[in-house]
């Protein structure tokens, strides 16, 4: 799993270069390499303009922008019930919500761009099909107690999983990871509290409550990814400090911090094995659905297609006015060179 | 950043921390460099980036994103190409210097400790 | 205060806070009992608000760019706030909660006016929604605060502070999308047509309002007229596009009479909490 050394491949076109020059630039990567070693093993952070191997600048721009698209989808299910909140407070709650969604995409996008990788990019990425999002959010959110469990459970995982990114090596992933992480506290509390208020109402609100844990219950456990023995990725992710924890751990974590919560909920999560083990301090659980999960990944989910006609359509009909924004932009930049930029 | 070339493929390690837009696509809005100060009497500090098609609605984009929660009382935007930023690979040369000379400081000087008001 | 920890630089850029304003719960809790006429002027401003919000609600996810859902989102959320000040404050009037005048009225009983009721539309449409309402609330709001009614007037103040950057974000827009590619100025030409016939219904003196009116507490529409159309004008002029030509569209004036949409709206707002009557949530 040794990363690639760059030393090796410093020329890729000797006739455009004199050998001194290859040379130089050997130096310079070999310079490079060792101080970002250095820095890796010294638990530093790095920073957007220090040398870095080429596959922990691809590792990291693949991570943080498939988890900003994460974000992006994210907001549709959720954003489906805002028309339909059942009380003025919680439709407050939930367009702050789905409104922070928005924001943690563009905070994890812009930490991405610091790579070298326009945004525009990324976009065209998720537009066309080619990049990966969380596969959860290719699951319908039917009731109103699916937005209390993607709440409780799929933020709570996502929290889970993020907390210890605030560490991650790489500077600007992490500075996003403390913004984002600071924002969505009220994320799962308001989940939880949705789902809490059912529970405690009438008894058409706590069966709609515990069908919609029955749903997300599986799909959450698997937002921390395959099992570490199917998780090839993730040990180079971890010697470079991006991943702190492996996949199984995090999910054992968010396994032992959401059986209380369920309890203190008064609704059952929906696996039979799960339990107390004395002699491990953890509560096993069962094995959970990994043909479907692949499957979902794949695009075979329930809305794999509905969520991407969506994110088109936005950008399609938006083109426009991007455009319109833009050449008014350059008409007043050459009316007025200086002034466009101190106008403000 | 002058020294990113925007028409590199993508796998090509730029330079610079910032990629700079295609100017020649205009319906890409070009990147923000936000600072936010939290109250009175501090300074502005980076908070993010953002992306808008002029500095008017820049600093309305960094309104929204970057003060939703009382962040600020004053932003400013900066064109994300404008910045000129000092070269990591000369850390030695920029920062070595400063290092070592105690004198600067006042825990340097252990001759007063004890009277009072120095 | 010789402390330095409050200014290391990661948490004087992210420091959150609460901020000091009025909220729907203070009004709540406050012991202001709104008269019976004053309550229905309220619903009638607070109707506005919880229309366009939910309208506004929708964009959030189909937004133009990233940090436009975000713009949009925050004049939703003001929007929704107002909404709630108001409804609260009505229902003090009536025992009733801003839940059960927002879910619990039927379409007859609602006092929106059709310009919020107008559906999204494209971008353009919507900032031209935007700007008609967010000129006349602002003219409002700036004479609201003076009310008699101490309820009104500190609800004003706090939504006057909000309408004036929704009014800038609208004006910013409309001379963007006037000024920008030649679509983007039939677009927004468009837009404003599609809306103005509903302008003049704001300006409708309809009871209880000029009766307040004369009370100090309310303010009469027809004395917003002359000011926002003026300011509305010189706005539309400076982006380079035509004021309509339309005059007022007939057949309503908060009376009673009502858009096609309203019944759509509330359908899908009202929904859910029709369907379980007297749960919490």
């Amino acid at each position: 799993m040794s990363p690639e050394k760059p030393a090796l491949r410093a020329v890729d076109s000797p006739s455009e270069t004199t050998t001194h020059e290859a040379q130089a630039a050997a130096e310079d990567a070999r310079v490079g390499w060792e101080q970002f070693q250095q820095l890796i093993e010294e638990d530093q952070r790095v920073e957007p303009r220090d040398w870095m191997p080429q596959n922990y600048r691809k590792t990291l721009v693949r991570q943080i922008s498939q988890h900003a698209h994460s974000e992006i989808i994210g907001m549709q299910p959720e954003g489906n019930w805002i028309s339909r909140a059942p009380s003025l407070k919680r439709k407050s709650v939930l367009m702050a919500k789905v409104q922070d969604e928005a924001g943690h995409g563009l905070y994890l996008y812009s930490a991405a761009e610091t790579l070298g990788t326009s945004r525009d990019e990324m976009y065209q990425q998720l537009y066309t099909g080619k990049a990966k999002y969380s596969s959860i959010f290719n699951y319908p959110a039917r009731t109103w107690a699916d937005v209390g469990a993607v709440g409780w459970l799929v933020d709570g995982a996502a929290i889970t999983n993020q907390v210890p990114l605030c560490r991650a090596s790489f500077g600007p992933y992490g500075r996003a990871m403390v913004r984002v992480c600071k924002e969505e506290s009220f994320h799962q509390r308001q989940g939880w509290e949705i789902l809490y208020t059912l529970s405690h109402g009438t008894e058409a609100q706590k069966q709609m409550a515990q069908d919609a844990v029955d749903r997300f219950y599986g799909p959450a456990l698997q937002m921390f990814g395959p099992p570490d023995d199917e998780s090839p990725n993730s040990q180079q992710s971890m010697a470079w400090n991006i991943k702190r924890f492996s996949n199984d751990v995090l999910r054992q974590r968010f396994v032992d911090m959401i059986v209380p919560q369920a309890e203190a909920l008064g609704l059952t999560l929906p696996d039979p094995d799960l339990k107390w083990n004395e002699e491990r301090g953890h509560y096993d659980y069962g094995d959970l659905d990994w043909d479907e999960f692949f499957s979902v990944v794949k695009g075979n989910g329930p809305l794999n297609h509905q969520r991407l006609a969506h994110y088109r359509a936005a950008r399609d009909d938006g083109a426009w006015v991007r455009e319109a924004a833009a050449a008014y932009a350059a008409k007043q930049a050459e009316a007025s060179p200086r002034s466009a930029l101190l106008s403000a | 950043m002058a020294e990113t070339d925007p028409h590199a493929p993508a796998d090509q390690i730029p330079d610079g921390g910032v990629v700079t837009e295609d100017p020649a696509d205009h319906s890409v809005w070009p990147l923000w460099e936000v600072f936010v100060r939290s109250s009175r009497g501090l300074s502005h500090v980076h908070a993010g980036s953002l992306h808008a098609p002029d500095p008017a609605m820049a600093l309305r984009n960094a309104r929204d994103l970057y003060t939703r929660r009382n962040e600020g009382t004053s932003i400013w935007v900066v064109p994300a190409a404008e910045i000129t930023a000092s070269d990591p690979d000369s850390k030695g040369g920029y920062f070595e210097s400063s290092k070592g000379k105690s004198y600067r400081h006042a825990t340097y000087y252990t001759q007063s400790e004890g009277v009072p008001h120095l | 205060m010789s402390h330095s920890g409050g200014f290391t630089s990661q948490d004087s850029a992210t420091k959150i806070s609460v901020g000091d304003a009025i909220t729907p719960e203070d009004v709540s809790a406050s012991s202001a009992v709104a008269s019976d006429e004053t309550a229905r002027y309220a619903l009638l401003l607070g109707d506005d608000c919880l229309i366009l919000a939910q309208r506004l609600g929708h964009w959030i996810s189909r937004a133009p760019e990233l940090e436009e859902d975000i713009a949009l989102g925050n004049i939703a959320l003001d929007l929704l706030g107002h909404a709630r000040f108001f409804l609260t404050y009505a229902g003090s009037a009536w025992g009733k909660t801003e839940d059960d005048l927002a879910y619990f009225r039927s379409e007859e009983e609602f006092r929106s006016c059709r310009l919020v009721e107008q559906e999204n539309g494209d971008f353009g449409r919507t900032i031209a929604r935007q700007l008609l309402f967010s000129f006349y609330t602002h003219e409002l709001y700036q004479r609201l605060v003076r009310s008699a009614d101490t309820t009104l007037a500190a609800i004003a103040d706090k939504a006057l502070k909000e309408v004036d950057y929704h009014q800038d974000h609208a004006a910013q827009w409309l001379l963007r999308l006037g000024g920008g590619t030649d679509e983007s100025k039939r677009r927004m030409q468009e837009g404003l047509e599609s809306v103005w016939p509903y302008l003049e219904e704001l300006f409708a003196d309809v009871e209880p309002t000029p009766t307040l009116a004369e009370q100090e507490v309310a303010v009469l529409p027809s004395s917003l007229r002359d000011a926002v159309l003026t300011r509305l004008s010189s706005i539309i002029e400076e982006s380079g596009l035509e004021v309509p030509a339309s005059k007022g569209a007939f057949g309503a004036d908060r009376s009673g009479r009502f858009s096609e949409n309203r019944g759509f709206i509330l359908a899908e707002m009202q929904v859910l909490a029709r369907q379980h009557p007297g749960a919490t949530w």
